[in-house]
C-alpha cells in the first residue's frame, strides 16, 4: 500500500466521512498550522450533552484526512464525556495503525475535537477542568531547523 | 489508466540497454582485470563504453571514471577537489542552496573538516548567475559546484558562463549533471567543466551505475581503496553489464536528443498551460530554461502528499516536495530557496515525463489533477479562509 498506509486509512482517505462545514455549529475547534502542513477544523452540533452531528475540514496529508474522518466517526452520537475521553491511540487503533511519522496526525485529531468541545463550553458558560484541554502545541510535529 | 510521471526519480530501462546487459551478464561475463583473452575482451568493452560516453559529452575518454551512481560521483568530486585545495591552503567551497543532498550533505561533512562553505542564493525562478559565482570567488576558493539542472524544479543553470568564470579565475568547476545527462546537450570541453557527475538510471540505463568525469591534471582522490581499477581512482571490479547498458542508453538518448526535446517539451508545456488555469496554481522554476520533461507546480490551499495519494488512486505516479513525502517534516529545501513560504511549498506537485509519455497520458493527467485539487480544496480550511472576502 502506498506510503505504508493500512487499507482502513486508505478507505477513510478516499471516502472521508463527515466532511463539511456547519453554519450553526454549537462548537468549533481548529488546531495545527499550515506551516507544519496540517490544519484540522471540527464542527459540533450538541444537544443534551450528546454530539448529534459532527463535520470536519482538513488541510493535510492522507493520514491527516483519514484520522479526521475516523475521529469524527468515533464521537458521532456519543455523549460529550465519551468524546472527551477519546485518545489519539484509539483513533490509531481504529485505523489499524499509522506509520510512526504520522502519529502526530492522530494527536491533532484528538485535539481538534477537544478544542471544539471547549468552544462549546466557553460559549455556553459551562464550567470545566482546564487540564482536559491542554494542547501539545506544534513541538510534536515540527522540526524547527 | 496507469501513467508513470516520475521520471526524475527513475526511468524505465531501454530495450537496447537491457540487451547489452544480458549479453554481459551472460555470455561475456569475464572480469576486465583478467589477463586471459576473454578478460581482455571485457577490458576492451569497458574502454569502448568509456569512449562512447565521452563522445556523447564531448570530453577526453580518459577523464571518465565509472562509479556506483550519481551520489558516489558527487561525493568523490567534492571531497577530492576540497582536499586538493586544502593542500594549497584553499579551504573555501562554493555551491548553491538548491543542490541535491548528495552535494549538500557532502559539503556539510567537509564543513566539519574545517572547510568554509558558501551556498549561493537562487532567483525566484531558481537560477544562479555567473556574476554571483564571480563575486563569491575568493583567493582561497578551491571548488565551485553548481548543478546542471535541478531535480525538483527542472531549472537549467548557465553552466557555460559559470564554467568560463571558473576557468578564468582558475577554480575547479564541478557540476552535478544527474538530471541533465541524456536530457540536454552537454559539451564538457566547450562549457569549461572540470568535473561532472551522472547516473545511468535517469536516462533509461540501469540503476546502481554512473560516472564521474574529472579533467586530466586534477588529482582525483579515491573514495574506495583496493585494486587498480579505473586507473587507481575507484577500486572494485567494474560493473561491466551495467556500464555497457549505460553507454547504450546514453548514446541513444543523445542521438535522439533533438526529437526528444521537441516532443517532450511540447507535452510539458501542454500540461503547464492546462494546470495553470486552475485558480491559485503556479509554475515553480523558470518556464524556458527548464528540463524538457519537468513540470513542477504549486496548488495553494492543499497539501502535496494527499494530492499525490489521490493521483496514485487514479493510477498516476508523480512526486511532491511536501514535507510529508520527504520523510522529514520540512518541505523541500529547493522550494524554500526560491522563496516559497512553507504553507505553499507543502502543496507542490512534480510531474516528470519521458520519451515514452503519450499524448493520451498527458490528457489523462490534465483531466485528473484539477478534479483532485478541487476535491482536496473542498475539505481544506486553508482554502476556505483564502476564499473568504478580505477584510480591509
Amino acid at each position: 500500500m502506498a506510503m505504508g498506509y493500512s487499507e482502513k486509512v486508505m478507505d477513510h482517505f478516499q471516502n472521508p466521512r463527515n466532511v463539511g462545514k456547519m453554519d450553526d455549529a454549537d462548537g468549533v475547534g481548529e488546531v495545527g498550522n499550515a506551516k507544519c502542513g496540517d490544519i484540522m477544523k471540527v464542527y459540533l452540533k450538541i444537544q443534551d450533552d450528546v454530539i448529534k452531528d459532527v463535520k470536519f475540514n482538513t488541510f493535510g496529508c492522507a493520514s491527516a484526512i483519514a484520522t479526521s474522518s475516523m475521529a469524527t466517526e468515533l464521537i458521532k452520537g456519543k455523549p460529550l464525556k465519551e468524546a472527551l475521553a477519546l485518545t489519539n491511540q484509539a483513533v490509531v487503533e481504529a485505523l489499524d495503525g499509522l506509520p510512526p511519522v504520522k502519529i502526530h496526525c492522530s494527536v491533532l485529531a484528538e485535539e481538534a475535537i477537544k478544542a471544539a468541545i471547549k468552544d462549546y463550553y466557553d460559549k455556553n458558560g459551562i464550567a470545566y477542568d482546564a487540564d482536559l484541554f491542554k494542547e501539545s502545541g506544534c513541538e510534536h510535529c515540527c522540526h524547527n531547523g | 489508466m496507469k501513467v508513470y510521471a516520475d521520471n526524475a526519480a527513475t526511468t524505465t530501462i531501454s530495450q537496447h540497454a537491457l540487451a547489452e546487459m544480458i549479453q554481459y551478464y551472460g555470455e561475456e561475463y569475464e572480469n576486465a582485470s583478467s589477463l586471459h583473452t576473454q578478460g581482455q575482451a571485457a577490458a576492451d568493452a569497458l574502454e569502448d563504453a568509456r569512449g562512447r560516453i565521452a563522445a556523447c559529452l564531448h570530453c577526453d575518454a580518459r577523464g571518465i571514471y565509472f562509479t556506483s551512481g550519481g551520489s558516489e560521483a558527487d561525493n568523490q568530486a567534492l571531497i577530492a577537489a576540497a582536499h586538493l585545495g586544502a593542500k594549497k591552503g584553499k579551504r573555501h567551497l562554493i555551491s548553491t542552496k538548491i543542490e541535491h543532498h548528495a552535494v549538500l550533505h557532502t559539503l556539510d561533512r567537509l564543513a566539519k573538516e574545517g572547510f568554509e562553505v558558501t551556498l549561493l542564493d537562487v532567483s525566484p525562478d531558481g537560477i544562479v548567475t555567473a556574476g554571483q559565482v564571480d563575486d563569491a570567488i575568493r583567493d582561497d576558493t578551491a571548488l565551485i559546484s553548481v548543478m546542471f539542472a535541478n531535480n525538483e524544479i527542472g531549472t537549467i543553470q548557465p553552466i557555460k558562463e559559470i564554467g568560463r568564470i571558473c576557468r578564468e579565475r582558475k577554480v575547479i568547476f564541478h557540476t552535478d549533471a544527474v538530471q541533465a545527462a541524456g536530457h540536454v546537450n552537454i559539451d564538457i570541453d566547450d562549457m569549461c567543466i572540470d568535473m561532472l557527475s551522472a547516473s545511468a538510471h535517469k536516462f533509461h540505463g540501469p540503476k546502481g551505475t554512473g560516472f564521474l568525469y574529472c579533467k586530466r591534471g586534477i588529482y582525483l582522490e579515491p573514495l574506495i581503496c583496493g585494486g587498480a581499477q579505473e586507473r587507481g581512482k575507484r577500486a572494485g571490479t567494474e560493473n561491466l553489464p551495467a556500464i555497457m547498458g549505460m553507454a547504450a542508453a546514453l548514446e541513444d538518448a543523445c542521438a535522439n536528443l533533438e526529437a526528444y526535446t521537441k516532443r517532450v517539451s511540447g507535452l510539458r508545456d501542454k500540461i503547464i498551460r492546462a494546470l495553470s488555469k486552475i485558480p491559485h496554481a503556479f509554475l515553480n522554476g523558470d518556464p524556458v530554461r527548464r528540463l524538457p520533461n519537468n513540470v513542477n507546480m504549486c496548488f495553494e490551499g492543499i497539501e502535496g502528499e494527499s494530492l499525490l495519494m489521490m493521483l496514485d488512486m487514479y493510477g498516476i505516479s508523480a512526486s511532491s516536495g511536501s514535507a510529508c513525502t520527504s520523510g522529514s517534516l520540512d518541505p523541500s529545501h529547493v522550494l524554500l530557496a526560491i522563496g516559497l513560504p512553507h504553507e505553499i511549498a507543502h502543496g507542490s506537485l512534480r510531474i516528470t515525463l519521458s520519451e515514452h509519455t503519450t499524448e493520451e497520458e498527458v490528457d489523462y493527467i490534465i483531466e485528473k489533477v484539477p478534479v483532485v485539487v478541487e476535491k482536496l480544496r473542498n475539505m481544506s480550511p486553508v482554502w476556505e479562509r483564502m476564499m473568504q472576502p478580505q477584510e480591509c
